[in-house]
């Protein structure tokens, strides 16, 4: 399941959604991003007051269902959901859920942190950060693309 | 053709989204750049730095070097930073 949505999420339901009646699953992995309350860049004042996240309609679900798609190629995994909050968000708000089952902790483990890595690197999402000194667009990590780089070295 | 900008880009060309007719001798993304660079103003300014534009071509990440057709939908934008 893959969702763009302005609402904050509940990892309990999702949790729910996707094992109650699916005794096949073996485990369940999820990672949830946060809103930090620091920025990561020069400047006097980095603490966030609020972030707001812009996405490009169509091409996001697009993007993230390729992920998915890649991820279940490489994984047998039994459900994968997909979760992503946009508009104004503040510190300590959640802002993304990767939840992914499978039969085998590995899978799932591997399979969330995949799904986690090309997001960061291929969904048309941008972060806009409040801070005292001002309004910033936040600026691509070289780790980030790192992070997804190695995947490919497997 | 249909093209959208996004965070910055939109901010500086000051549209979010506009429908243009492709010019006869623009084949690639990269012509379409140096057309809209051509309008001057906040366009000019967008497109000054390009190794800070991503682009997409039918809601796929293409190259600046991707042959474009007049049906085609375009979208101009910085690197990404979800998550």
């Amino acid at each position: 399941m893959i969702q763009v949505q302005a609402e904050d999420f509940d990892i309990g339901q999702e949790l729910k959604k996707i094992s109650s009646g699916n005794d096949g699953i073996g485990g369940v992995c999820s990672f949830i991003g946060l809103v930090r309350d620091f920025s990561g860049q020069q400047g006097e004042d980095k603490k966030i007051s609020s972030m707001t996240l812009e996405h490009y309609p169509g091409m996001t679900e697009k993007q993230l269902a390729k992920i998915e798609d890649a991820a279940r190629q490489r994984w047998e995994l039994s459900e994968v959901t997909i979760i992503h909050r946009i508009g104004r968000l503040a510190p300590g708000d959640q802002i993304v859920l990767v939840m992914v089952a499978a039969v085998h902790r590995n899978a799932a483990f591997d399979g969330a942190s995949f799904i986690m890595d090309f997001l960061k690197t291929q969904a048309p999402f941008w972060k806009k950060e409040e801070t005292g000194s001002g309004v910033k667009w936040v600026e691509e990590k070289s780790s980030d693309v790192g992070s997804a780089q190695r995947w490919e070295k497997k | 053709m249909k093209v959208l900008y996004f965070a910055w880009l939109k901010e500086k060309t000051g549209i979010g989204e506009e429908d243009i007719s492709l010019p006869e001798n623009v084949t690639d993304i990269e012509g379409l750049i140096g057309f809209l660079k051509n309008r001057g103003g906040g366009f000019e300014k967008a497109f000054s730095d390009t190794s800070l534009v991503r682009v997409a071509l039918n809601m796929e990440h293409v190259q600046v070097s991707a042959a474009i057709k007049d049906s085609d939908e375009i979208a101009f934008f910085p690197p990404v930073t979800g998550g």
